[in-house]
Formats: structure tokens, C-alpha cells, sequence
């Protein structure tokens, strides 16, 4: 019954090749349009760059914009016969700079392909753009590519904004996401960086259709495939513009920062870092030769110092410890210390000061005495082992105010600070006991601390929030949601209760108005200030002022940092008082102090 | 005594010759189609496919010595023991495998991974051989009839538990070889209407359509021939039924298939309709095939198999590339080859004493015609895109391997033919 079936199997394979090769002739030899289709490759597929984000301050004011720009792609295959002199003409080019072009274009591997767009000249000028597209079709496979720069409307807050550049080599061989491709441009640092996913926007993808010279026909079915670009969201920055500008003029010749925050809402409203560039040198044509330029300076412009830069607190941090040991009880308003200048050195005319008193003379041996008390309370008999419960106990006071680790800003690069642990005397003393007398440097901001101007801008609004701190952010508002990142509306409570703060305001008021900061005293308002003088041997010292204002309900909470400026008491705090009447009052009164803040000489 | 029993002599080295020739073309045309002009590279070069299919491919030649040395009995003696260990390994597969392109098929054995449903192929192929080959087994015997589809039907459902349809559906190719041995063809043609009606229902967008031109079918047949009241009522039920299908099926293709599979069989029905979406892999196989012209472009200057025109370039579409650079005279030899293959593998099939032998030899044919015409139907838009290997062409080391053990199972069984008794 089988019988006829192995012929069935025979004559449907043999049947099937037939078929086959049938139609492979009839699609290969008979049917030219197969050949054409592949020549020219038909559909070209475009890329539409989308618009990045703008960048806005506080009051609507316009930061970063985009401005167009012209890359000449090249299709190789389309390009040949390619009319080199004529080509050299029209585009300012040697032969040599051709071949080596075409050169270039090869030696990008696994990228390279003869029948796909690639970038042959980046970033034509504007006149240039011009004079070039009325001759671009005498040169077939040549097409020009548009797409957008960054500009900015004044030079001010380089080193927030970061800057746009096309992706290295490394980032692309890491980026996860597949968005990037060579000769894209991504945040490199900065708002740019940080807020890359926001800003960058979603390409587009044009089909034109060319005929077989490459000459483009048009869209490709009425652009029924063609999906448009979405330009990237809008940021609407803290930052007072108008006082950034001022407080970048205050800063020029000088290194060092500004910091100033809305204590209410954690917004920084000015971020100063001198020395500083000019943003539009790292845009468009010449950014390979200005960005070498402006990193091998030996001031290190790119340096963003009120992040970055990091120094000892200095007395300011006196205001710390005054709160701590108020927390921990072991000194009340009303403690009155001797003021024994044998173990540490003292300056001023005072002997016997109450805690207000230590911290308006900012008495070194008063706040020695109280670290020693906080430290060794007798928690345990061996003085070693108190003393190290008594460091775990004040690290985790000082760590609530954001010392110590990244507050968590919206910019790359922070730095933690340092308030040294048990765990980190121990290294440093390669495992042998310490105690008190080994470590009590720490009670008057010199030793081991560090603290970046951020951390210091920080902690003078939580002092201005009586207990508590919003993260610093530079970012207010996020395209249409009209909202900053999520952790930046939550309140960060220190583990020192409000009503410990009072003490600290009264003494920082009494601070401006008849101690160290008279410089920062203005009229019409309460300002409450601390000066600091951090030593800096063999240099000068650098001059620290941080101040908040008005004392009740207030609006503005300050850090200046001045480097090798002297005492805090003139650079920073003139400084510092400039700019809240300048935030407050829109303008400033005192033109003697600007001046000499202007001409910068503070050491004479 | 079978020991030093020389089978060189008995060896069929027609299939042999075909088999090499087959491979090598293969190999070139993978270091083809990764071929970069600008990069100088070499076609041993282990960083590219075409390095790594000669290391595959040296291994092949491994097995297949192997395989010749093993006692011919071991294949039948333990086809059910090789059955039971593939079931195990591939109920394991979604549970300790690999991801590899979305699809959990890999077992990694080192830095090596390996496909368990590829090898299911020749395990299945020896099971099946066995069960036909048992004493008193009968095809038109009902309870045989289902054994076999469970045979078959075990480890295809396990590997579409997988998602890979293109490997699950190389198992209806055993359908043939039941036919061979006696199975009645009325379920082979039920099964081609199944698929007419299939392709029919996707290919109109209404099934109301597909009723209408029964219905009128029916009136026209009825009308024109005798009108007995049984004959009249046999034709009714039986549009009855077919409309009952359409409408079954309908419901199964729109809310059962996933889109993407969907978008395959409309792509091969209308690729013009969205070019540059689904149609897009149809179409540029297309263009680079029909580019190819009489002669070629020549070896290693194809341009749409390169850079990404055609995608899974030297594994599922590696036809495109002997397509352009080789012409229509390049498609001619390989598909010549191929022919030639198959014709061969049903000779010996047929010259076979024992049935186990024959439906072996049957499967082998069948699971090649399968993957041929599949492959090649695709590519040059004749069948819809099933992601299956061109056998020795496709890059990759299960298929290679598998296509293999496939093909020197047969012959080692040929070489063998003369010492078994005849057991038809």
C-alpha cells in the first residue's frame, strides 16, 4: 500500500528546488528593480537631533539656549566621482586635508560603512554653512546635517551648568542605554550631566528617498514613517541670576566661592566659583582648542570649588559644638569657662565668658573644655574607651548636619568632607589607644575635619531653620511637572532639637552687630554671621564668613569662602553682607565696601 | 568481530562528498557575510563568526568520526534512554538556561552554551525509528498512531514552553515520514487545509468574507450537481465545519499569536505594506538576493549584506549573502547541492533492510527538507520569517553539530546494512 510514496518525496523536493530557483530567477535576472533598489539604497534613513532643554532662572530669566550648527555627512559610496579640486574650494580644504578626511572616516571601523551617513566635517560656521549649501549638489552624497549648540546668555555659573560635548569613545563603549552613537553630544559635566535624561530629548528618524545619484525626492511616502524629534524638558534653576552675576563680580581675582540658599526650600540661589570661564568658550568650533586651554590652567578654572574644594572649618565650627553639648547636656547656656590659654591659644580681651560670650569672642579653650567634656562623660572607666563612645556619640550629632558625606546636590563630582570617626583615629594611629588629648583640635574646626563651602552654606540655613535642612539643589522646577527631583522636597531634621538653636542665633547676631562681623552689619535688617580664619601655613589664612538674614523668617543663608584673604572679618564678611542686601534690597548702598571688596587687597 | 569490521569501504562517500562541499561553502560565505573591507581581516580570525564556525566545524568532524566508531547497535538499544534524558534536559532548560536574545534555550556548559532542542532533532528522529521499527507495530493501528504524535508532540511542546516556534514546528516534519510508513495521507491533507484556511484567514481582514465565499461555493455545488437530500446535506455540513474553523481560527490568530508573529505572515503575504517595519527584513533579503544578478558581485563584495541591511546575517538569512555576491549561478549550486542531498539521503533510506533504519533515514530527509525549504522559502519571500539555520550554511555550533550527528547516524547504519536481518 506504500508503493508510489518514495516517489511522491522525490518529485516535492526535486518539485521545491524548481520553485526555487524559479523565482530566484525570475527576483535576480529577469527583475532589474531589485539591482536599482540596492544601488541606491532607496530610503535614506535621516536623524532629526532633537532640541536640548532650556535652562531658565529663578525669575524666568533665559541661562542656556540652543543655536543651530551644520555637520557635512557623507554617504562614501555615493560620493565617487568626487570633483576633488572643486570640493577643496568650496570647503577651504588642501587635498592633503581631504585624503586625510576620507582616511579618518575609514579608520572608524566598526562604524564605517560605505552606504550610511557619516559625519565628514564637524560643525561648519555659520558663513560657511551659507556659502556651501547653494553648491552642495554638485558634489552627490554630500548632505548636511543640522543640529544644535549651546549658548549662553551671560558668562556667569560655568562651572553649575557644565558643558555639552560630543561622547567619548570610552562613555560609548559603556553606555548601557544604546541612545549614543558617535559624534552625539552628551552633558559632560555639571546641570548638563546631572540632568542629561531630562534634557537631551528624543530623536527623530526622517525617510527620504533618493534616486540613484543620491539626490534626495522627497519624503519617503508622505513621511507616514517619519517620527518627530521631542525636544528635551525645560529647567527652571534656583539660581538668582542677577545676584550670581554680582556675586561673580565680587569673586574676580579672587579664589574661592559663594553659596547662597533659600533656607525655607533648600534653593540655591548663587553659586559662585572664582576662578570661573566663560561657558561660550566650550560651545560650537573651537571647543577642542579652548577646553585645553582652560584645563591645563594652572588656577583650575574647572575646579568647582563650593562642591569640591575642600577645608578645615575653622571657628565656625565652634557653633556646632556649642549645639552638640547643649544636645548632650553637658553644658547649659549659663556655663561659664576660664579661659586657660596654656594648652591652646586664645585672642581677644575676655577671661571667663558664658557660652554666648565664647562663641561671639570665639573662645579656643572654652570649646576645647566643652569637646573634652562631651567626649570623656564617663561612660566607661578606661578614658580610651570613653573617649572613643564619646567620638561614635558627637560623630553622629555633627553627621546630622550633613558633615562628613555628600549632601547629595545635583551635580557630578561632590565631595564628602571629612569628620573623623573612631575607626579613622585608629588607622591613623596605626591601631594604638588615642584619647581627648591626642584628638582636641577637632574642638575649635582645626585637626582632621574638612568641610566643603556647600556643607557650610548648609549648615547656616539649617541654623537659619532653627534644626532642620532642605538638600541643596539647583534645580527648582522640571519641564512641564514643574517640580525638583523628588529628594529635594523632604526635610532633613538634625538630632539637635530647635530649642537649642536659639542660643546659637542670639550669639550670631551679637556676632554682627558687636563682634568679628561688624563689617557685615546692615541697615533695615537683623543679619546673624559667624567669621572664620582657617590657618593655611606657610600662606595666608582664608577668609570663611557664613551668615543668614533676616534673623526671624529668613530668606537668604550665606557661605563665603575667600582663599590666603586673611581674617574672615573683612574678605568673606563684606563679602557675605554684599550679597544679602544685594538679594534683599536689589541693590547695594555701601559703595566704599564694594570698592574695597573690588580691589581684593585684604591683607594690607 | 564487528570490532575490526573496516566500514571505510562501506561507507557511502557520495554523502560524504556532498556533506564537506556543503560545510566549506558554508564557512565562506559566514566570514562573507561578517566580512568588514576597511578592518584587513582574516577568515580565521576567532574574534569573528567565521573563526569560531572553523573551530565548530572541527568538532563536527570529531563527532562524525565518533559517531562511526560507536557499535551501530548503541543507536537503537538506547534511542528511548537518549529520549527520556532530552525530555529531562529541556523541561530543565527554562529553569536553569541562559537567556540568550530573549530566548531562554541555552544551557552553558562552561563558556559554552549549547541548545538542547537542537540535539531533540536526531533524539526524536531515533525514538520515532524505534517505535515504527518495534515488532507488530501497524500504522493504520490508532493507539500506534497516537503513541507517534506523542512522541513527537513531548518535546515540541516543551520546546514552544521555550518560545522558539521556528525549532517546535521542524517537528511536523515527522508527519512525512509517517506518511511513508503507511499513515493514511487524508491527515496530510487535512493539515495543508488547516494551513490554507490559516494563511487565508490572516490574508483577509474579515473572516465574514471567507463565509460569504464558502456559502456561495456551497450554493454553486449543490446547484450543479445531483440533488440527493444526503449528498446535499453532507455538503452543508461540511461548509458548516469549515466555517466553524474559519471562525476558530480567526479568534486564535488575533488574540492568540502575538503581534510579531503576526507582522511575520503579513510580511510574507504584503511586504510592501510597511517597508521599513515589519516588511523590513523581507525586503531587504529580497534586494540583496535580487541585486545579486546573474554572476554575483563576487566573493566578498556584496554591500546589502553587509552593515546591517539584512539582519542575522549569518545565521537565519545567511542565503543573501550567496544571493548577492554568487547570483543566480552561486543559488543554483547551493540549492543543486542541496537536491542532490536530500535524493541522496532518500536512496539510502530506501535501500535499508530494517524499518528502524528506514524511518531513521526518513526523519533525516525530512528534518533536512524541512529547514531547507523553510530557510530558503523565507529569504526569498516565499514563506514567512521562521527564525531557523540554513543545515551547514547558518552560523552556529548546536546546528552544525546536530545536522551532523544527524547525517553520519544514517550512514554509520547504512555502512551496517548488510549484517542485519531484514525485519520489514
Amino acid at each position: 500500500m506504500n508503493e508510489g510514496r518514495k516517489e511522491i518525496f522525490q518529485l516535492v523536493i526535486v518539485l521545491v528546488g524548481v520553485i526555487f530557483l524559479v523565482k530566484l530567477f525570475f527576483v535576480q535576472v529577469l527583475d532589474d528593480r531589485y539591482a536599482d533598489l540596492a544601488d541606491s539604497n532607496s530610503v535614506l534613513r535621516q536623524i532629526e537631533y532633537p532640541f536640548r532643554g532650556l535652562i531658565k532662572d529663578r525669575n524666568g530669566k533665559l541661562i542656556v539656549y540652543n543655536t543651530p550648527e551644520y555637520d557635512l555627512e557623507v554617504i562614501v559610496k555615493d560620493a565617487k566621482p568626487l570633483d576633488s579640486a572643486k570640493f577643496c574650494k568650496v570647503f577651504n580644504l588642501t587635498r592633503v586635508d581631504l585624503r586625510k578626511k576620507f582616511k579618518e572616516l575609514k579608520a572608524r571601523k566598526k562604524e564605517y560603512s560605505p552606504v550610511k551617513p557619516m559625519q565628514f566635517i564637524d560643525r561648519l560656521a555659520n558663513e560657511d554653512f551659507a556659502k556651501v549649501q547653494d553648491r552642495l549638489d554638485e558634489f552627490p552624497g554630500f548632505f548636511i546635517q543640522a543640529r544644535t549648540t549651546r549658548s549662553y546668555t551671560t558668562s556667569a555659573l560655568a562651572n553649575a551648568l557644565g558643558y555639552v560635548s560630543e561622547i567619548s569613545k570610552n562613555d560609548l563603549e559603556h553606555d548601557q542605554s544604546g541612545i549614543y552613537k558617535q559624534g552625539d553630544y552628551i552633558g559632560q559635566s555639571g546641570i548638563e550631566k546631572f540632568y542629561e535624561k531630562e534634557l537631551r530629548g528624543k530623536r527623530g528618524i526622517r525617510f527620504k528617498l533618493r534616486d540613484v545619484k543620491g539626490i534626495e525626492k522627497g519624503a519617503f511616502k508622505e513621511g507616514k514613517y517619519d517620527t518627530l524629534s521631542i525636544p528635551g524638558e525645560d529647567l527652571i534653576s534656583s539660581i538668582d541670576l542677577d545676584l550670581q552675576l554680582y556675586g561673580e563680580k565680587l569673586m574676580q581675582g579672587k579664589a574661592g566661592s559663594i553659596v547662597a540658599i533659600e533656607p525655607s526650600t533648600g534653593e540655591i540661589l548663587s553659586l559662585v566659583s572664582g576662578p570661573s570661564y566663560d561657558p561660550n568658550l566650550l560651545t560650537g568650533k573651537n571647543y577642542s582648542s579652548n577646553f585645553k586651554l582652560i584645563s591645563s590652567d594652572t588656577m583650575k578654572p574647572l575646579f568647582n570649588r563650593p562642591l569640591m574644594a575642600q577645608y578645615r572649618p575653622g571657628s565656625i565650627f565652634k557653633i556646632v559644638q556649642a549645639m552638640t553639648a547643649l544636645q548632650e547636656g553637658v553644658i547649659t547656656p549659663e556655663t561659664r569657662i576660664r579661659c586657660d590659654r596654656t594648652i591652646i591659644d586664645c585672642h581677644g580681651n575676655h577671661s571667663n565668658e558664658d557660652l554666648r560670650g565664647a562663641i561671639t569672642n570665639s573662645c579656643n579653650p572654652y570649646f576645647h573644655s566643652v569637646l573634652r567634656r562631651m567626649l570623656n562623660q564617663g561612660k566607661a572607666d578606661d578614658t580610651y574607651k570613653d573617649t572613643r563612645i564619646g567620638l561614635a556619640e558627637w560623630d553622629k550629632h555633627i553627621n546630622s548636619f550633613g558633615f562628613g558625606s555628600k549632601l547629595g546636590i545635583d551635580l557630578p563630582n561632590e565631595k564628602d568632607g571629612l569628620i573623623p570617626t573612631p575607626a579613622y583615629y585608629d588607622r591613623a594611629y596605626h591601631n594604638k589607644p588615642w584619647k581627648f588629648s591626642n584628638i582636641y583640635s577637632i574642638a575649635i574646626g582645626e585637626g582632621e575635619n574638612l568641610v566643603v563651602p556647600l556643607q557650610m552654606a548648609n549648615f547656616v540655613a539649617t541654623v537659619a531653620n532653627r534644626g532642620f535642612y532642605y538638600t541643596p539643589h539647583l534645580i527648582k522646577a522640571i519641564g512641564r511637572a514643574g517640580m525638583p527631583l523628588p529628594e529635594y522636597t523632604q526635610r532633613h531634621f538634625t538630632t539637635v532639637d530647635s530649642s537649642n538653636f536659639k542660643i546659637a542665633v542670639d550669639a550670631m547676631q551679637q556676632v554682627v552687630e558687636a563682634g568679628t562681623g561688624v563689617n557685615a552689619r546692615l541697615q533695615d535688617v537683623i543679619v546673624c554671621g559667624k567669621t572664620g580664619t582657617v590657618q593655611n601655613e606657610p600662606f595666608p589664612s582664608h577668609s570663611v564668613f557664613i551668615a543668614f538674614a533676616p534673623r526671624d523668617h529668613p530668606k537668604i543663608a550665606i557661605s563665603v569662602y575667600v582663599e590666603n584673604a586673611g581674617q574672615g572679618a573683612r574678605a568673606a564678611a563684606m563679602i557675605s553682607s554684599l550679597m544679602i542686601e544685594k538679594y534683599l534690597f536689589g541693590k547695594t548702598r555701601r559703595p566704599y565696601i564694594e570698592d574695597y571688596v573690588l580691589l581684593g587687597k585684604f591683607l594690607d | 568481530m564487528r570490532r575490526d569490521y573496516d566500514i571505510s569501504g562501506e561507507i557511502d562517500w557520495t554523502t560524504v562528498l556532498l556533506y564537506m562541499a556543503l560545510v566549506a561553502l558554508g564557512w565562506v560565505n559566514v566570514f562573507a557575510a561578517v566580512y568588514d573591507d576597511s578592518a584587513h581581516q582574516s577568515i580565521f580570525d576567532l574574534s569573528l563568526n567565521s573563526g569560531r564556525q572553523l573551530m565548530f566545524i572541527s568538532a563536527s568532524i570529531i563527532i562524525a568520526f565518533a559517531i562511526t566508531i560507536v557499535d551501530m547497535r548503541f543507536y537503537e538499544t538506547f534511542a528511548y534512554i537518549l529520549y527520556g534524558i532530552l525530555l529531562v534536559l529541556l523541561f530543565l532548560v527554562p529553569i536553569i538556561g541562559k537567556e540568550v536574545g530573549g530566548n531562554k534555550a541555552w544551557i552553558g556548559i562552561g563558556s559554552f552554551g549549547v541548545q538542547p532542542s537542537e540535539f531533540a532533532k536526531f533524539v526524536t528522529a531515533l525514538a520515532v525509528a524505534k517505535y515504527i521499527g518495534t515488532v507488530g507495530f501497524r500504522m493504520d493501528n490508532l493507539r500506534n498512531q497516537a503513541m507517534l504524535f506523542m512522541i513527537i508532540g513531548l518535546p515540541m511542546g516543551l520546546i514552544l514552553l521555550q518560545k522558539d516556534t521556528g525549532t517546535a514546528l521542524v517537528f511536523t516534519s515527522f508527519t512525512l515520514v509517517f506518511f511513508r510508513e503507511g499513515m493514511s495521507p487524508f491527515l496530510l491533507i487535512v493539515g495543508l487545509c488547516a494551513a490554507t484556511i490559516f494563511i487565508l484567514t490572516l490574508l483577509v481582514p474579515n473572516p465574514i468574507y471567507l463565509h460569504i465565499a464558502i456559502g456561495t461555493i456551497l450554493i454553486f455545488l449543490i446547484v450543479a450537481g445531483k440533488k440527493k437530500f444526503k449528498r446535499i446535506a453532507l455538503l452543508t455540513l461540511g461548509a458548516l465545519i469549515i466555517s466553524g474553523v474559519i471562525q476558530s481560527v480567526d479568534y486564535v490568530v488575533k488574540d492568540v499569536l502575538k503581534p510579531h508573529q503576526q507582522n511575520r505572515i503579513k510580511a510574507l503575504i504584503n511586504p510592501d505594506a510597511d517597508p521599513l517595519g515589519f516588511g523590513w527584513n523581507v525586503t531587504q533579503s529580497k534586494i540583496a538576493i535580487g541585486s545579486g544578478g546573474f554572476f554575483g558581485k563576487g566573493f566578498l563584495h556584496g554591500t546589502q549584506t553587509k552593515f546591517d541591511f539584512v539582519p542575522e546575517q549569518s545565521t537565519d538569512f545567511i542565503f543573501c549573502t550567496i544571493g548577492e555576491e554568487h547570483g543566480f549561478v552561486g543559488s543554483l549550486v547551493v540549492i543543486g547541492l542541496f537536491i542532490a542531498l536530500l535524493l541522496r539521503v532518500l536512496f539510502l533510506a530506501e535501500r535499508q533492510k530494517n524499518r528502524f533504519a528506514r524511518a531513521y533515514g526518513y526523519s533525516v530527509a525530512c528534518i533536512f527538507f524541512f529547514h531547507f525549504a523553510v530557510n530558503i522559502g523565507m529569504t526569498i519571500g516565499l514563506f514567512p520569517v521562521i527564525g531557523i539555520p540554513l543545515p551547514f550554511f547558518s552560523y552556529g555550533g548546536s546546528a552544525l553539530w546536530s545536522f551532523t550527528i544527524l547525517l553520519f547516524i544514517l550512514l554509520k547504519l547504512d555502512a551496517h546494512r548488510g549484517q542485519v536481518l531484514q525485519r520489514i
